[in-house]
């Protein structure tokens, strides 16, 4: 929180913070109106990703897999789009005029169309059984919703899209403190809610027959997963927009530094990590010397993807060796 | 009860079903299995071992008959209850990320755990006794993807005792195996049954090993019944035979083993015995010529020398031609001499 355009002392911070006040006003709401919430929903929101990430990637024993798979953000996106593109247009104005109500309201769409895709994946779970084809299903909503934003875009006032676009882009300054505190006190608890999941999880990684032959209730693991990872996905991409490559980079990291299957350890490290690292990453889009904030996807992009690529090299090389 | 049967099959139809229809793979099998008794399920591709393996897990639904696992049925059980019962050890090779042994084996507790899966001392007793029991002890911290296949197989046998199930079965355990590994998987398996009283069943390839080690054998039939019995009494009720009929395999009632069946075209009289003989026998049989015993004036005839360092002589009408001390180096000379070509007509 010290770090950023303007440097404010360390030991300033921990003064305002704790309520005491600071003879710099500046400073102060600095740090109240903008950092102080960034780092919470930062926190926040690379917690709940990491965990999402982890979730997906045990359930479909894919490495690769992440928050994305199940076709939720770009749910979040389809509804969004909607409210921006389509709404302005039909009521004649452009969103972006209308202040915190259109925050609101891009907020709610984004959340309904997450959550419109999560249960529809959840229907199809319940009823089609296996895996792979609720993991096909995801991608293939993915696929659909964003060329149904392809076509709105296309019909669409230039600045609506460009309203759009910055929304894809992610951020992580988009809330208030109280707002911020808000999505913290949800987003948290549900994340480490998830730790309950940790012998499922366990059972599943070892493949569903031998889960099952364990006792575990197939179905009823991969609904509680699927609700666990989507709920949070919906609830990240809904106030910060679609965020890539942390839940996907988050649990390989995790399970770097603890050697480990037990998921219990591994929902713990993912959740310091994903926090760790989105605050990092919201560090780097608003480094010292720089007069305006980076995107943040362009960040956790350029963080993510090695982890991502060196996964992928010392899979290769493992398959080599064997 | 006393030896009461720990599983029994009555009258069972297996198979698939898509949708309305259902494809029967094998029907009417009935089979017991004694406490502690070691099972070998034998039959060949496609006649329906895994099916039924799968079935009497419980993975997969039967149309008909009755599956009983110490007096329960399997069909009506839930997960939970059946995961106390049987325990499985499954051919898919399955990678677990991160895993090591010690998890692994503890993950066989799970049946017993709570909702986070904590482990208390007695599940840890259970794990450490059977880590021991499979001789993996000096691997338990080792990640799954670092030790041999042989070491994995039975890191997922310790998974199975640590279950702590009556009953252990085992989907071809030895596939993928090399012959060491597979005798030491089969032994280990042995051991559990008689000392632990569990009752194991396996279905395996490995004819040779299952004759030796099983005291009971289930020969799968295609489309045909499920034929029980000890080794012994099936290899005098010729069982085997028709399990392989018109494969090219015969099977050799002298040595109780199978060997590979040739066309024969010539036949050639050996005189002497031995070790020798069963060599020789098989070196000409590769090249379609069948060794008879020593007849009354043959035209060609090998005799086996045996003074210190074993010697092939071959003759002609009472006259010896050649003299080899390699199997190789007779083969070759006598199909030279007697003017065959490989396996000619």
């Amino acid at each position: 929180m010290a770090l950023g355009s303007v440097n404010i002392p360390f030991s300033e911070v921990i003064h305002i913070v704790s309520g005491k006040g600071s003879e710099n006003i500046i400073w102060q709401n600095i740090l109240i109106r903008t950092r102080l919430p960034q780092t919470l929903v930062a926190v926040s929101a690379g917690m709940a990703l990491g965990v999402a990430g982890l979730l997906m990637q045990t359930l479909f024993r894919n490495p690769l897999a992440g928050p994305s798979v199940l076709g939720i953000s770009s749910g979040a996106s389809l509804g969004v789009a909607f409210v921006l593109l389509v709404a302005g247009q039909a009521f004649g104005f452009s969103f972006a005029r209308v202040g915190m109500w259109g925050d609101l309201a891009v907020a709610g769409a984004s959340l309904g169309g997450a959550l419109a895709v999560l249960a529809l994946i959840l229907f199809i779970s319940r009823k089609v059984g296996g895996t792979l084809s609720v993991l096909i299903m995801g991608v293939m909503i993915g696929y659909l919703s964003n060329s149904v934003v392809g076509i709105l875009k296309f019909y669409s006032l230039e600045e609506d899209v460009h309203n759009y676009v910055i929304w894809g882009l992610g951020s992580f300054s988009r809330l208030s403190l109280e707002r911020g505190g808000l999505f913290a006190a949800v987003t948290v608890p549900l994340s480490l809610v998830s730790l309950l999941l940790s012998k499922p999880l366990n059972l599943l990684a070892l493949g569903d027959h031998y889960a099952r032959n364990l006792g575990l209730n197939i179905r009823q693991a991969r609904f509680l997963i699927i609700f666990t990872s989507g709920i949070l996905t919906a609830l990240v991409t809904a106030f910060c927009g679609p965020i890539v490559f942390i839940g996907m980079a988050v649990p390989h990291l995790a399970k770097m530094i603890s050697r480990t299957s037990n998921h219990f350890t591994l929902i713990l490290n993912s959740c310091i990590i994903g926090g760790a690292t989105a605050l990092l990453c919201n560090l780097i889009a608003r480094l010292p010397g720089l007069d305006s904030e980076l995107p943040i996807n362009s960040v956790t992009a350029f963080v993510g993807a090695p982890v991502v690529i060196s996964v992928i090299l010392k899979r290769r090389k493992e398959k080599i060796m064997e | 009860m006393g030896s009461a049967d720990f599983i029994n099959i009555n009258n069972l139809s297996i198979g698939y079903a898509s949708g309305s229809k259902q494809k029967i793979v094998a029907a009417n099998l009935n089979a017991q299995i004694n406490k502690g008794e070691l099972v070998c399920l034998l039959g060949s591709n496609g006649a329906g071992k895994s099916t039924l393996m799968r079935t009497l897990c419980g993975f997969q639904p039967f149309f008909d008959g009755q599956i009983s696992i110490l007096g329960k049925t399997i069909g009506i059980l839930t997960e939970r209850e059946i995961s106390r019962l049987v325990s499985v050890v499954l051919t898919d090779r399955i990678v677990v990320p991160n895993a090591t042994v010690s998890e692994l084996v503890s993950y066989g507790r799970s049946p017993y755990t709570g909702i986070l899966g904590r482990t208390n001392k007695k599940d840890l007793q259970f794990i450490e006794r059977a880590i021991e029991q499979c001789g993996i002890a000096h691997k338990k911290d080792a990640l799954l993807s670092s030790i041999s296949d042989g070491e994995r197989q039975k890191a997922f046998i310790a998974k199975a005792l640590a279950q702590d199930t009556p009953v252990i079965l085992l989907d071809e355990p030895t596939a993928f195996l090399d012959l060491p590994a597979r005798v030491e998987i089969i032994q280990l398996l042995r051991r559990i049954s008689s000392e632990s009283g569990k009752s194991v069943l396996l279905s395996t390839h490995d004819l040779d090993l299952a004759l030796q080690m099983a005291d009971r054998l289930w020969l799968l039939h295609n489309n045909g019944p499920l034929i029980t019995g000890s080794p012994e009494d099936l290899l005098l009720q010729n069982a085997f035979q028709r399990l392989f009929q018109n494969k090219g395999i015969e099977f050799d009632t002298k040595t109780g083993l199978f060997r590979v069946e040739y066309e024969h075209f010539h036949e050639l009289p050996i005189k002497g015995h031995g070790f020798e003989y069963v060599l020789l026998r098989r070196a000409f049989a590769r090249r379609g010529i069948k060794t008879t015993g020593m007849r009354e004036n043959p035209e060609w005839w090998i005799e086996i020398g045996k003074n210190g360092q074993s010697t092939f002589h071959l003759y002609k009408n009472e006259k010896q031609l050649i003299s080899e001390s390699s199997v190789e180096m007779i083969v070759k000379q006598t199909m030279n001499c007697m003017d065959l070509k490989i396996n000619n007509k």
